[in-house]
């Protein structure tokens, strides 16, 4: 169990990598769509014995982070007619250097943070560390619109991840509420992307300086 | 039905007072009757309360829980209360009625609805801070107070003097609010709750600062000098109406927290009562000094009420310091003397603001060297406002002489104890007393002349408005009350009696009538009104006797005089302005004057406030230059800004660390 755990973390760490090198648009959503329905299987993993809560939690959390987000972004994608992220404010390969700085950075760190003894030797503090961070690198460095919902998404996946630390103290109600904040938001900023695209014909954000006062 | 019930009905319905003539047309007179109807029942029934928990046994205090944790909504009334409601409840009350003649809806179609609303909100509100018996309840009544008095102040919007007076009040009250948050939170700490009471243990270190916060945060409601700089421009800005309730009314309210906040911290330290004193002898002396150089009667109303602030602030101070040092007359003598100035002060004050307003109303103008020549055409106006100048005064037979008599003869028992500490301050307070006195007949005679005595100075005011039944009678009803406590103080002072026993804490309280020499004040009183009475028969049989001649008083040889060449009051007030000149800092506009036939010129002089115009005003725009800067944060890029959220976590994250 501990190493199907493990190999799954490994392969969040891998996919952060990648979500980091890749420009095409289309191949970003769906490495964000398999990071989250990867960490969709975690609870599973994560304690022995399956509760009808586990059950519940895991089901909504595949349909939303596999299916539904990345349809949706795929969808507003065609309708605004975009296919790659140009000039991104720093370029993919020295992304990929600092994520790999970061994911070193967060294990360093999780090592010296005072753990319960149950996760001390698992990855899951790490990753979650190196996730938030990456989410952090593509939401400062990447400047269309959709690239930074990823960026939120990524983000939010690792915040998913701390969350399991404590997937016993924490009510399904207030982790199917995370889901659905989650999703709503991700509906409305697509329905906003195509806003933003017909506004500035160009899904840039810079030019969002605009409607600075 | 106890007098609690009572109250909290009468603050309700004034709260509410004016919902329904929202409902009505704008322009329906029948709107501002409801709400008038209402502010009147709602101060009567306060009224009614008030006597009931006089009278009756002391109502149990009201005590709920209301949603937040160590606050309940507990509500009591005590001598102190009782003392502070009873002009809470009869001045807006009066106020409003003359607002019916002086603040017709018909005319007002802008901001009527929203006056009358915030009218009574400002009543009941100031009802609720008085009874209010937790910390948490006291800030939420203190704030929908400054709120609607904001509201309430500046009406007229839409012109650009009224909405900068209103901004300047606005900071101000919200920086004596900041005071009072860190007030409480502090009493919280001290305590365990924010519960009101008296008999908590507070170590004397943390009761100096509570003091200090308390003096600070409730100064600024009641305007000392150098924390007034609200006061003249909302005050002059305002209604006359509302002027009148935030003079005469609004500004105890800062009163009511000192007075209260020193009952419940434990035994002063020798430093609270010459600091209180300094304080309100700096007050009165400056604000009445600013007051002779106004031009604008209400602002100079304004500047008197800082005075008159000061003298309470005297008198306060007066009563810790006797508390401090253990001597009984002190406290009697200076806070009844203070809490009965309270009284004197919101009648006298609240008659002559309805006595300004009957006079703008009547001229167009608030500029005091526009009228002139208004005895004439208000002579019921002008006895008004003769009897509530004397008062003001501190003239016998009125109530402020009464008033300012018991803190006086407290404030020279203070002589004879040799090198008691802090007597050599309330021996000064007695000199600056003095000197205030002085100057207030100094200029309450120049807004006398100038008003209402010689001819008319401008055209304006020949066709003047006559004030209404409504606007003279609540007015009348104020000059009968400053008469009736002058003659006989006996009426109030078994209120000051219970208020100071609930004070210092003492069961069995001195009477005011045991050290005071009441009997003999109502007997003089009375005399000076009989001779008075008798003189101005004999006037009248002598005018009767003798034809009346009329002419030109006094026209230096000049064929054509005018109202033009008449002494203003500014003219008059020179000579006292140029001896605090290092104070007032007057602007002078004076043209130099060359050859035989100089040319057409024009002269000025105008008083600004030195602590608003000359040093918080230069101070904001410094900071206003400053604070620019600040904006090359925003950048209006969200992936800065996700940027920043990054930079705080990783400063967080390696600070943690660090701090392990």
């Amino acid at each position: 169990m501990t190493n199907l755990l493990q190999t799954i973390l490994v392969l969040v760490l891998v996919l952060n990598l990648f979500a980091l090198g890749t420009s095409r648009i289309l191949s970003l959503i769906r490495t964000v769509a398999l990071q989250g329905a990867l960490l969709g299987l975690l609870p599973l993993l994560l304690h022995g014995q399956h509760s009808l809560a586990t059950v519940l939690t895991v089901g909504p959390t595949l349909a939303l982070k596999g299916l539904a987000i990345p349809y949706m972004m795929v969808r507003a994608m065609r309708d605004v007619k975009i296919k790659r992220e140009v000039e991104p404010l720093v370029g993919f390969q020295p992304s990929v250097i600092l994520g790999a700085l970061a994911t070193v950075f967060a294990l360093l760190f999780a090592g010296q943070l005072p753990l319960a003894a149950a996760h001390v030797d698992t990855l899951i503090v790490p990753t979650a560390i190196a996730t938030v961070l990456t989410g952090f690198i593509l939401l400062t460095t990447r400047f269309k619109a959709l690239t930074q919902v990823v960026g939120y998404l990524v983000l939010e996946n690792g915040i998913f991840i701390f969350g399991m630390l404590l997937v016993e103290a924490m009510p399904l109600v207030v982790e199917l509420g995370v889901l659905l904040d989650l999703f709503v938001a991700i509906f409305v900023i697509c329905i906003i992307v195509n806003q933003i695209n017909r506004a500035f014909s160009s899904l840039d954000t810079r030019h969002l300086v605009s409607l600075k006062e | 039905m106890n007098a609690l019930t009572l109250l909290l009905m009468a603050i309700a319905l004034l709260g509410f007072s004016g919902l329904p003539a929202c409902l009505l047309p704008a322009r329906s007179a029948g709107g501002q009757r409801v709400t008038t109807g209402l502010m009147v029942c709602g101060g009567l029934l306060g009224l009614v309360g008030v006597v009931c928990a006089r009278v009756a046994a002391p109502a149990p205090a009201l005590s709920l829980a209301w949603g937040f944790q160590h606050s309940r909504f507990s509500v009591a009334v005590d001598p102190i209360s009782v003392l502070f409601l009873l002009p809470i409840f009869l001045i807006p009350m009066l106020g409003s009625v003359y607002g019916l003649g002086y603040w017709r809806q018909a005319e007002h179609p802008a901001n009527g609805c929203r006056l009358g609303l915030a009218y009574g909100l400002l009543a009941g509100a100031m009802a609720l801070v008085v009874i209010a018996r937790d910390g948490l309840l006291f800030l939420v009544a203190w704030e929908v107070m400054a709120l609607a008095a904001y509201f309430a102040a500046s009406a007229e919007d839409d012109k650009v003097e009224v909405r900068r007076a209103g901004w300047i009040y606005l900071i101000a009250t919200h920086i004596g609010t900041l005071c009072l948050l860190a007030l409480f939170a502090l009493w919280r700490q001290a305590t365990g709750s924010f519960a009101l009471t008296a008999g908590a243990a507070i170590p004397s270190e943390a009761a100096g600062t509570l003091f200090l916060l308390a003096a600070i945060g409730f100064g600024f409601k009641a305007g000392l000098m150098p924390l007034h700089v609200w006061l003249p421009g909302a005050h002059a800005n305002a209604p006359s109406h509302v002027s009148a309730v935030m003079s005469g009314v609004m500004l105890k309210m800062g009163v009511y927290g000192i007075v209260r906040m020193t009952a419940l911290l434990p035994a002063p330290a020798p430093w609270w009562g010459p600091v209180l004193l300094a304080a309100g002898a700096f007050s009165s002396l400056t604000g009445i000094a600013f007051a002779i150089g106004q031009r604008d009667l209400k602002r100079m109303l304004a500047y008197s009420s800082i005075e008159n602030l000061g003298i309470i602030a005297m008198g306060l101070g007066l009563a810790l310091l006797g508390r401090a040092q253990g001597h009984a007359e002190w406290v009697l003598l200076g806070l009844g003397g203070a809490l009965f100035h309270v009284w004197n002060h919101s009648l006298f004050k609240s008659l002559l603001f309805f006595n300004a307003g009957a006079i703008i109303h009547a001229t167009e103008t608030r500029e005091i060297d526009r009228m002139g020549g208004l005895a004439k055409r208000l002579p019921v106006v002008m006895v008004l406002f003769v009897v509530a100048a004397a008062a003001i005064c501190a003239l016998p037979p009125l109530n402020g002489f009464a008033g300012e008599w018991v803190l006086y003869i407290g404030l020279f028992r203070t002589l004879g104890l040799g090198d008691a500490p802090g007597a050599p301050a309330a021996a000064l307070a007695a000199v600056a007393l003095a000197m205030t006195g002085a100057l207030a007949v100094a200029c309450f005679v120049k807004a006398l002349g100038a008003v209402f005595l010689g001819a008319p100075r401008s055209a304006s005011p020949r066709h003047v408005h006559q004030p209404g039944v409504a606007m003279v009678a609540p007015m009348v009803l104020l000059a009968v009350a400053c008469v009736l406590i002058g003659l006989c103080p006996r009426l109030i002072t078994p209120l000051l009696d219970a208020a100071v026993g609930a004070w210092s804490g003492q069961s069995q309280p001195l009477s005011t009538a045991s050290v005071v020499p009441l009997k003999a004040l109502a007997c003089a009183g009375g005399a000076l009104v009989g001779l008075l009475a008798a003189w101005a028969l004999v006037l009248k049989a002598n005018r009767r006797a003798k034809p009346v001649r009329t002419g030109l008083t006094w026209d230096c040889g000049y064929a054509a005089p005018t109202g033009r060449m008449e002494y203003t009051g500014s003219s008059f007030g020179d000579s006292l302005v140029k001896l605090t000149v290092f104070l007032l800092w007057p602007k002078k506009n004076q043209p130099a004057l060359h050859g035989l036939f100089p040319k057409r010129s024009r002269f000025k002089i105008i008083v600004p406030d030195t602590v608003l115009d000359r040093l918080v005003t230069p101070l904001f725009r410094a900071t206003g230059r400053f604070l620019p800067w600040l904006r090359v944060l925003q950048r209006g890029q969200t992936h800065v800004y996700v940027l920043y959220i990054l930079v705080v976590v990783i400063v967080l994250l390696i600070w943690g660390n660090l701090e392990r």
